[in-house]
């Protein structure tokens, strides 16, 4: 360190921009400290649980409560005759659709809220829902979204009967709910009738959940001596929340006060409004004592939003040579019982439409139809940017798939179809403009350090060891490109529920040189408190380690629209770097003052203000921001405060290049990460300890999600994987060793170039993983087998391609 | 996931056990380690008004090797069985199957008396007890009587033992051979899609005894006296093996889960059984 000069000095000890600072928040995590929503009691705390439908699709026909009034500590049973006079028994969800509160006559989905049983504590509660009896007719039940729009299809929306036109357009049958559609399909077309080589596929993305360690809940407490409403909760977006809470209780917005306080994970999960939210502040309303309602597991994974369930049919045009000419994809998009799928009011499949991935696609149409069936409601982003999983699973895939028709290498199918770097800012045909990339340069890299073609050698080695009956193993080389498109958004085309989706930061420096800075944003785990910190610390010249980052209370932060979608970077670290420059643009003119020059005869030097070319008369921000306190400066206001809310001209585009080897057993369908290769291009990296663990985290999830988590129904609508005995959650055991690496390709439209890193190993690695099965059957003729990878489906390939003798 | 209430007693001794047993009938339940039960409660599959925590009797305790016998205390728990070398160095057997059972939390509290007294058929024990030809030891009302693991189970959850009688004890001959415990699970914390336990002795490079025993591929667990008379007399070369894979699986009868169909776990099934008996084989 005595090799650098004074300057860098001064800002290694900053902890700014590109230090791998310690997480500030895991001092109370790891001890145990941490504060969550279960963790908070209030005198006089009732507790609210629900009773849950056992069928899938039924009419209620009547709900006994009084044996459970009975129950020692029950207060109350709330139904939805109980709601209906406050207008309460339905509720808007965040794609335009409305929800049952409680059961309103039937029943959608297995574990829906048919009664809210309000006691003393929550053992009362249990034994309460015990002795509730609720009768049911059962209905023909439909699991399956093709069924479902079947002309003689049971109708599930009743209330919807009659109804042709939906919140996003025209409803073709009663189990329909949009049509949306990107792209000239004419041209396309036209392009893949006229094309040398198509290759078509369906490509099915299961459902699965994004299970949170902590499940959602809240406390709601009801003040009635000032008519304040507070809820503690589990909410990614707390003043989303306050702003629907207000519109549809009527209670006016000041009046209402959202926290979430220490959230254990949410990963789209804890986006949407769940009934236990109504119910527990109605409770609160109505007996005038704090409301407390938690989830637990199996009513978690459920009946709290699921992510994926997209089937994908495919076809991709290429020239002889593998060049790619025209991408065509039909999406069966199944939503559940309701459509509360969380996505930009603009876009029901979400940015879908991110579909044509890391290529060149110069043709390209896209059409999605959302449909109802008997499971729950949700259509989550589990850990990726709005169904950009999704997206780039789709595309991965078929690119394998062209690879295997065009007989090509499917490395080389993609190198030969990348965008290049000069082509950004790129158009996609989708409607889409990418920010920045140079997609080459990653994957020779990536390439390069798994020796690809030493990998390839050893493939085909090995495939002819199998053949000769020398081992029992085969070899998988996973390989995905993907283009991630994160940070919604411009206000001009993503709002939700009519909320822009810009986000804020205020700033407040303290006089003695410290801060405390306030988002509109929310951590789940992501360590906002200590990357936001070290954004202001480059900008504004103080040590990250003075500056408190706060979010959460939406009586205190300013208003945003929460963390989901890697949004909180590239929007309210925007707008983070934005309210430090106008900080630091005060205290220019408070330093002009002090050192008696003009403001244009000072330069900013890390963590002050100099003298242009005389650099021993300074002052620092410490100094400068005890002068904006105390001392009478003509012109200028006393304080040193900003606020910026930030509207992005854009969304960024991160990228990265993956590879992972895997070992087959093929009699047993057993399967090994042998190694992976994970690098991401996330533009600056503010701190690389983080984007490594975030890494690491995502991966984990993209390799449960391909190799065994689902949530999977049978034809009766019962849940078969509602614990996690049957819902995979890898744990260090099954979780292989990661290499990580980098390039960087700044965002040009961000203030500080960052992109947002946070899913991207999720939106990769599951295609990363998927393709590595594939991949390892390729020689005998595979070309699709949906996922999850489990051992028992990767046997059945292997079963069916005649490999068990 | 909280379970109705119960009342909760505990006491010093198996007669004070078995008087509150009796006094309540099939109101009351013993409970060992609990992370069988407690799971049931929780749903509410198992409502119980008495719960009799078998913790606090001594002499359900400890592992004693002695004359050539193993002796298990009920309540000895899976990770005491994993951390004894007096039993790793008797029954080594004993301690690879324990090691492939659920995760570590799960053995702290799970009791080898506890995974073999109710009959589930997703337990590892039940298969190896009947691999190893172990005596269970049962007090009750009447007494203490002693029944063969190979006799015990009945169909899931059915067993030989009454409701008002307290397994105290397991026990088992030294084994002699080699040894192999294989289950293929799905992750860390999974019962078996398909387990099997073996023991083979040879002499002479002929096999004298072999035992093949078998877990979650039926009701009970299956010890499949066929596989290991297939053995018996041969030299374990490819074929016997073969012969005895053949003769276990028709011994099975598995059913579809969450970890597969049937055709699938019957093959699964094979593997196991042949790494098991190929990998006793090279040990013995
Ligand atoms: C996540 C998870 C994964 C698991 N995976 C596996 C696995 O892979 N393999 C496996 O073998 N097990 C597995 N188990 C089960 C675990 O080993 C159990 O703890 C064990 O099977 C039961 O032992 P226990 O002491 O907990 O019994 P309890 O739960 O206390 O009792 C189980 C039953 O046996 C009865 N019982 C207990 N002791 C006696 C006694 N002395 N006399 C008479 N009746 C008695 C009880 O009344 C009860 O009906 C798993 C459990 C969990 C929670």
């Amino acid at each position: 360190m005595k090799d650098l000069p004074e300057s860098a000095e001064r800002a290694e000890k900053l902890k700014g921009l590109g230090s791998s600072r310690k997480r500030v928040e895991d001092a109370r995590f790891t001890q145990g400290k941490g504060n969550y929503v279960d963790d908070i009691t209030l005198p006089g705390m009732l507790f609210g649980d629900f009773v849950r439908s056992p069928h899938a699709h039924a009419r209620v026909t009547a709900i006994h409560t009084e044996e459970a009034m009975k129950v020692p500590g029950v207060l109350a049973v709330i139904t939805a005759k109980d709601l209906e006079p406050l207008g309460l028994h339905w509720m808007p969800t965040l794609a335009g659709d409305k929800q049952m509160v409680l059961a309103d006559g039937k029943v959608l989905f297995q574990g829906q809220e048919v009664a809210f049983v309000v006691a003393t504590d929550r053992y009362a509660a249990a034994d309460g829902i015990e002795a509730v009896e609720v009768e049911y007719e059962d209905l023909p039940v439909v699991v399956d979204p093709f069924k479902a729009l079947e002309p003689d299809a049971p109708v599930l929306r009743e209330d919807l009967e009659g109804k042709t036109e939906g919140a996003h357009g025209p409803r073709k049958h009663h189990n329909h709910i949009f049509t949306w559609e990107q792209g000239d399909r004419e041209a396309t077309e036209q392009v893949i009738a006229e094309a040398d080589v198509v290759a078509e596929e369906m490509i099915y993305y299961h459902r699965t959940h994004p299970c949170p360690l902590e499940p959602c809940g809240c406390v709601a407490s009801m003040d009635k001596v000032n008519g304040k409403l507070t809820i503690w909760g589990t909410f990614q977006a707390p003043h989303a929340i306050r702003t629907v809470v207000s519109l549809i209780s009527g209670i006016e917005e000041h009046n209402i006060r959202i926290v979430s306080p220490d959230i254990g994970g949410g990963f789209g999960n804890k986006v949407g409004a769940y009934p236990g939210y109504i119910c527990s502040a109605v409770a609160s309303i109505v007996t005038g004592k704090p409301v407390k309602w938690v989830e637990d597991r199996m009513d978690n994974l459920m009946t709290t939003a699921f992510a994926r369930d997209y089937w994908m049919k495919g076809r991709i045009a290429a020239t002889k040579e593998g060049k790619i000419t025209g991408l065509w994809c039909h999406v069966t998009a199944d939503h559940g019982g309701f459509d509360a799928c969380a996505d930009p009011t603009k876009f029901p499949a979400g940015f879908f439409n991110i579909c044509t991935g890391s290529y060149d696609i110069p043709t390209a149409y896209l059409s999605v139809d959302g449909v109802y069936t008997n499971k729950a409601p949700g259509g989550v982003a589990y850990r990726c940017s709005f169904r950009v999983t999704e997206a780039a699973y789709f595309i991965e895939r078929m690119i394998e798939i062209l690879a295997i028709e065009l007989g090509m290498d499917a490395a080389e199918l993609r190198r030969i179809n990348f965008i290049k770097a000069e082509q950004f800012p790129y158009q996609s045909a989708l409607g889409w403009e990418y920010d920045s990339g140079d997609y080459h340069t990653a994957w020779d890299k990536a390439l390069e350090a798994v020796d690809y073609a030493g990998l390839r050698r050893e493939q085909a080695e090995r495939v002819e060891a199998f053949k000769r009956g020398e081992t029992r193993k085969l070899l998988g080389i996973g390989l995905t490109h993907f283009t991630e498109i994160v940070g919604a958004g411009p206000v001009k085309n993503c709002d939700i529920l009519g909320l822009g989706m810009f986000d804020s930061c205020e700033i407040r420096i303290h006089p003695t040189g410290s801060a405390i800075a306030r988002l509109g944003t929310i951590s789940q785990g992501q360590g906002h408190a200590t990357t936001f910190a070290q954004i202001l610390a480059s900008e504004i010249g103080l040590p990250a380690d003075s500056i408190t980052v706060e979010e959460g209370d939406t009586d205190t932060a300013p208003y945003g629209l929460g963390t989901y979608g890697s949004r909180s970077t590239p929007v309210a670290g925007a707008a983070t770097a934005m309210a430090g420059r106008k900080i630091r643009a005060k205290a220019q003119m408070i330093a002009a003052y002090l050192l008696e020059v003009h403001d244009d005869d000072l330069e900013w030097d890390v963590d002050r203000f100099a003298v242009k070319g005389d650099p021993e008369r300074f002052k620092t921000m410490k100094e400068i921001a005890f002068a904006a306190y105390n001392q009478a400066i003509p012109g200028i206001e006393p304080g040193l405060e900003a606020v910026s809310y930030y509207d992005p001209p854009n969304m960024t585009y991160p990228f990265g290049a993956y590879v992972c080897v895997m070992e087959i057993d093929v009699d047993t369908g057993q399967t090994e990460i042998r190694q992976f290769y994970a690098l991401d291009d996330c533009g600056t990296r503010i701190n690389p300890m983080i984007i490594e663990g975030q890494v690491h985290g995502g991966l984990t999830e993209a390799l449960a999600i391909a190799m065994g988590q689902e949530i999977a129904y049978d034809e009766m609508g019962n849940v078969k994987t509602g614990t996690l005995m049957d819902f995979f959650v890898p744990t260090a055991w099954e979780t292989p060793h990661y290499t990580t690496d980098h390039t960087v390709t700044p965002s040009p439209h961000h203030p500080i170039g960052a992109k947002g890193v946070g899913e991207s190993p999720n939106v990769g690695g599951v295609p990363a993983f998927s393709n590595a099965v594939h991949d390892a059957f390729r020689a005998f003729g595979l070309r699709q087998s949906h996922m999850p990878h489990d051992h028992w489906r990767v046997w059945k390939i292997a079963n069916g391609l005649g490999l068990h003798g | 996931m909280i379970p109705a209430r119960f009342d909760y007693h505990r006491p010093g001794d198996i007669a004070a056990a078995l008087a509150i047993l009796g006094e309540h009938g099939d109101e009351a339940r013993v409970i060992a380690g609990g992370h069988s039960l407690i799971p049931m409660m929780k749903l509410r599959m198992a409502d119980l008004g008495h719960l009799v925590d078998l913790q606090d009797i001594a002499e359900l305790r400890g592992i004693v090797v002695e004359g050539g016998t193993v002796r298990l205390g009920a309540m000895v728990t899976q990770a005491e069985l994993i951390a004894s070398a007096e039993l790793a160095r008797a029954a080594p057997l004993v301690r690879e199957a324990a090691l492939q059972i659920a995760d570590p939390q799960v053995r702290y509290c799970g009791t080898v008396g506890g995974n073999v007294a109710n009959g589930d058929p997703g337990n590892d024990m039940p298969g190896l007890m009947q691999c190893l030809g172990a005596t269970f030891h049962l007090a009750g009302p009447g007494g203490e009587r002693s029944v063969a693991a190979r006799d015990y189970y009945e169909a899931a959850y059915m067993t030989a033992r009454e409701d008002d009688e307290i397994l105290t004890a397991i026990s088992f001959a030294v084994p002699a051979g080699g040894y192999a415990y294989e289950k293929q699970k799905r992750k860390i914390g999974d019962y078996a899609t398909a387990a099997c336990a073996a023991l083979v002795t040879m002499e002479g490079g002929r096999c004298t005894a072999a035992s093949i025993a078998m877990t979650n591929l039926s009701d009970v667990p299956v010890w499949s006296e066929a596989a290991g008379a297939a053995l018996v007399g041969t030299n374990c070369d490819a074929e016997a093996v073969s012969a005895a894979v053949e003769a276990a699986k028709a011994d099975i009868d598995p059913t579809e889960d969450n970890r597969g169909p049937v055709d699938f776990k019957r093959h699964v099934a094979g593997v196991m059984i042949r790494r098991a008996i190929e990998r006793a084989v090279s040990r013995a």
